[in-house]
């Protein structure tokens, strides 16, 4: 028999996971100096979780080792062991390989056992060695008190037991009832009620127990055995268990009659009532166990084996709400079905009060149904305690992480695809943001160095800052770096912003030496297209000795996009509404045109390229003429251009499809939605679309100059 | 059937005494703490009480003791799920009015033969 343990294992692989991230954050928390018993609370609770966990569901190899890492944290939880820095390095590593072998074990992989052993016998080697005040004693009091074994290994004895619970005995719960029933498993017995305490039924407080037993039990029984059936109330009854050598049949006669006094007896008890068929119980209750085993066997053959699919976990409340709007949906559904049966246009107000309604429905039941993606940033923020620690400690600097906003919900694929991209971030801050204890000292900063990662919402947006209070970016370096790799020209005169944005360009690093911490391949021009692909952005703001921080802005959910439609001829584009700086009427003064056939228009300081729709799709427009006509002016990827169209329709939210794996990749259009007349329309990419423009070729030295001459 | 309050801050633990008892025929009330447990305790009839010892906000020795005073749960059985390490716990779980104990790591076989000890 039994039920199959490992369709919980899921769960707890999952909740395992989340203990090991809170004892490791808890862990980076705990301050050894002095020690809140919170903090230690916490990491002790999530390793004897695990270990209780992993014991029940069978994975002994987790067990076994958490055990040491359990024994040693209760420890310092006691307050029978100090916190010292190198302990909490050890159980951080503990907490690796619990982490690794919960992975592997998850995945069927081979454990790492030579790293297992290794890690497993520092705790050992750290348990034993500084040894805790008076634990051996301790230890061996405490294992007799749970084992009281003394072996008589008799074969067929008798044994009289007495047994008087003491008045309080039924405020535990316990019925002695049950434990003489208990007790005439073990074998044949004979029982003896004592009514000497029983007091008048006047003086009787039928909360208490008043009764006593004198038991005599025949079979093949260890005394443990009986023991154990006392275990309970030990302390709530005066317990006695002696060996007889043969039964004493005097006692018999008398037994049978005395039983049953017992039981009309206890009628007046509030506990032991409904007791009276108990005994039958006994003889039964080893059937009705198998019939209730064979039960559980079905159920459990019924449940379908857990799938190791992705899964997230949906607060009730979103699952709730969206319950409760599917019945909002029914029954405008059945109203308008109502409607359109038998339609007659006096019901058209009705008509179309319920297409509102449907409208009103539908968008609310979109929204949850994205709300259930959506994950608090915790998710990403999590990972970073630890990174800053052991980076920190890597490159000898003291840095104190500040995470806000960790409640901040965002859509769980922009999650995992932004992990990287703010890793990458907060090392670059670590790395070159940071400085040295001893030079911040010098320069009259406090030795340690902060690093802050804050979200929050923002319209339609989610935002991530990165801001460290370290050395800032220095621009004149940057400047000489990009004309160096030739990526601006040595005239370009950018202004301060433009030049921080050239830490994206590719083939710039600004570290001076490639260090083991970032500028590891990945460079600033991966993480920003990273988070271009996500159709996000991100922005530096940077002061030399103040600090610097890198400001993300990313959609809620990749799947929905709040986008501006505009017409070119009888196309509809949609442009996404982020992207958008304004919309403007083309003024022929601010029109100017460059070598080919590239245009430009001045945007207040600024010359930016002219990107006609109708040219780049080859299509019909209405006008072609740039003056007068509108110009909506994007941003992408840091740079500006204006796409010229012939009419802005409305704003909405779109829904996108992709282009890539319905028809293929085109250029300038990162997707396709379908409006509500059923005609597909294209979205623009716009900082594809800015590449794409003449311009591009020109390089940004003629802008600059341009845009300088302007200035 | 009798109705048990399982209370464990673990939600595969849950899970399984969950299944393993409702298998068994029992009705089953959940709470991932104490706090919890107590309120749903208020408001639901249990016939027994299942609880974890570790658990965040209100563990399990606190809430044996808060159970108690409630009149309902006078003389409910309250058994409390413990670990071999957690000797001294069984002895203040008792002192604050349990009933007994179940040593975890357990199988569902002796969590039912358990309980079936205690109520029919």
């Amino acid at each position: 028999m039994s039920i199959d343990i490992s369709q919980f294992l899921a769960t707890f692989y999952e909740e395992s996971f989340e203990g090991l991230d809170i004892m490791e954050s808890e862990l980076l928390n705990l301050d050894s100096s002095s020690v809140d018993d919170e903090t230690i609370n916490n990491i002790f609770r999530a390793a004897h979780s695990i270990k209780g966990g992993s014991g029940t569901f069978g994975l002994k190899e987790v067990s076994n080792f958490t055990h040491v890492l359990e024994t040693l944290l209760d420890e310092m939880r006691s307050g029978k062991r100090k916190i010292s820095q190198p302990a909490v390095e050890l159980m951080l590593t503990s907490v690796d390989v619990i982490r690794e072998m919960m992975k592997s074990l998850q995945s069927k992989l081979p454990l790492d056992q030579a790293r297992i052993n290794m890690v497993h016998a520092k705790l050992e080697e750290m348990l034993s060695g500084e040894e805790p005040k008076k634990s051996p004693e301790q230890q061996s009091a405490t294992s007799e008190a749970i084992a009281p074994i003394i072996k008589t290994s008799n074969i067929g004895t008798s044994y009289k037991i007495k047994f008087t619970p003491k008045s309080h005995l039924f405020r535990t719960g316990n019925d002695p009832l049950r434990i003489l029933a208990e007790l005439s498993e073990l074998g044949d017995m004979e029982v003896i009620a004592n009514l000497d305490k029983l007091p008048h039924l006047e003086k009787l407080n039928p909360e208490n127990s008043y009764l006593a037993w004198e038991i005599m039990l025949h079979g093949v029984v260890e005394e443990s055995a009986i023991k154990d059936v006392f275990s309970w109330v030990e302390d709530d009854a005066d317990i006695t268990i002696e060996t007889v050598s043969t039964s004493s049949s005097n006692a018999q006669d008398n037994a049978s009659a005395l039983t049953v006094d017992v039981i009309s007896e206890s009628v007046t008890q509030p506990e032991v009532k409904a007791a009276s068929g108990e005994r039958d119980n006994v003889n039964r209750s080893s059937v009705g166990q198998e019939n209730a085993v064979s039960k559980t066997d079905q159920s459990a053959v019924r449940r379908a084996a857990p799938s190791d699919s992705g899964s997230i976990r949906v607060g009730i409340d979103k699952v709730d709400a969206l319950i409760d709007m599917v019945g909002e949906l029914v029954i405008t559904q059945s109203m308008l079905n109502q409607i359109g049966e038998k339609f007659t246009l006096d019901k058209l107000q009705k008509l179309q009060d319920g297409l509102v309604e449907l409208e009103r429905h539908t968008r609310e039941l979109q929204e949850n149904v994205m709300r259930i993606r959506m994950l608090p940033i915790s998710f990403a923020f999590n990972r970073f305690p630890r990174l800053v620690h052991d980076i920190g400690n890597q490159l000898g600097k003291k840095v104190e992480l500040k995470l806000s906003g960790e409640s901040t919900e965002l859509d769980k694929t922009v999650m995992e695809r932004i992990g990287d991209p703010l890793v990458h971030l907060v090392r670059n801050s670590l790395d070159h943001g940071i400085e040295l204890p001893e030079k911040r000292r010098k320069i009259g900063k406090p030795e340690t160095g902060h690093v802050h990662l804050n979200a929050f919402h923002q319209g339609g947006n989610i935002i991530i800052e990165i801001t460290d209070d370290g050395a800032g970016i220095d621009t004149d370096k940057i400047r000489c770096k990009a004309i160096e790799r030739g990526i601006i020209g040595e005239n370009d005169n950018l202004s301060k912003e433009k030049t921080l944005e050239l830490i994206f360009a590719p083939g710039l690093s600004t570290a001076e030496q490639v260090s083991d911490i970032s500028g590891r391949g990945v460079g600033m021009d991966v993480v920003r297209r990273n988070i271009n692909e996500l159709g996000g952005t991100i922005e530096i703001i940077s002061e030399i000795d103040v600090g610097t921080t890198f400001r993300v802005r990313l959609p809620l959910t990749l799947a929905i996009l709040d986008g501006q439609l505009v017409r070119v001829g009888s196309e509809t584009f949609i442009v996404p509404l982020v992207s958008i700086i304004e919309s403007l009427q083309v003024k022929a003064e601010h029109v100017k045109s460059i070598a080919g056939d590239a245009e430009l228009y001045r945007l207040r300081n600024e010359y930016i390229p002219v990107i006609r729709l109708h040219k780049t799709f080859n299509i019909e427009s209405d006008s072609t003429k740039l003056v007068g006509g509108l110009l909506v002016v994007v941003e992408g990827e840091g740079r500006y251009g204006g796409i010229f169209v012939d009419e802005l329709l409305g704003q909405q939210q779109v829904v996108i499809k992709s282009l890539e794996s319905n028809f293929k990749k085109v250029e300038g259009i990162s997707g396709a939605t379908i409006l509500g007349d059923g005609t597909v329309a294209l979205i623009v990419d716009t900082p594809g679309l800015i590449k794409l423009s003449k311009l591009n070729q020109h390089s940004y030295s003629e802008l600059s100059e341009l845009s300088s001459a302007l200035a | 059937m009798p109705t048990i309050l399982a209370v464990d801050d673990s939600a595969s633990m849950r899970q399984m005494v969950s299944f393993t008892l409702k298998g068994a025929g029992y009705s089953v009330v959940e709470a991932v703490d104490g706090q919890d447990a107590l309120s749903k305790a208020k408001t639901a009839k249990i016939d027994l009480v299942l609880t974890d010892v570790n658990m965040p906000k209100m563990d399990g020795i606190a809430l044996i003791k808060a159970l108690r005073v409630l009149p309902t749960f006078k003389f409910t059985p309250i058994l409390m799920l413990t670990t071999e390490s957690g000797a001294e716990k069984k002895v203040e779980g008792k002192a604050a009015g349990a009933t007994g104990w179940i040593v975890k790591p357990f199988n569902p076989d002796q969590l039912l033969a358990t309980i079936k000890k205690v109520i029919r």
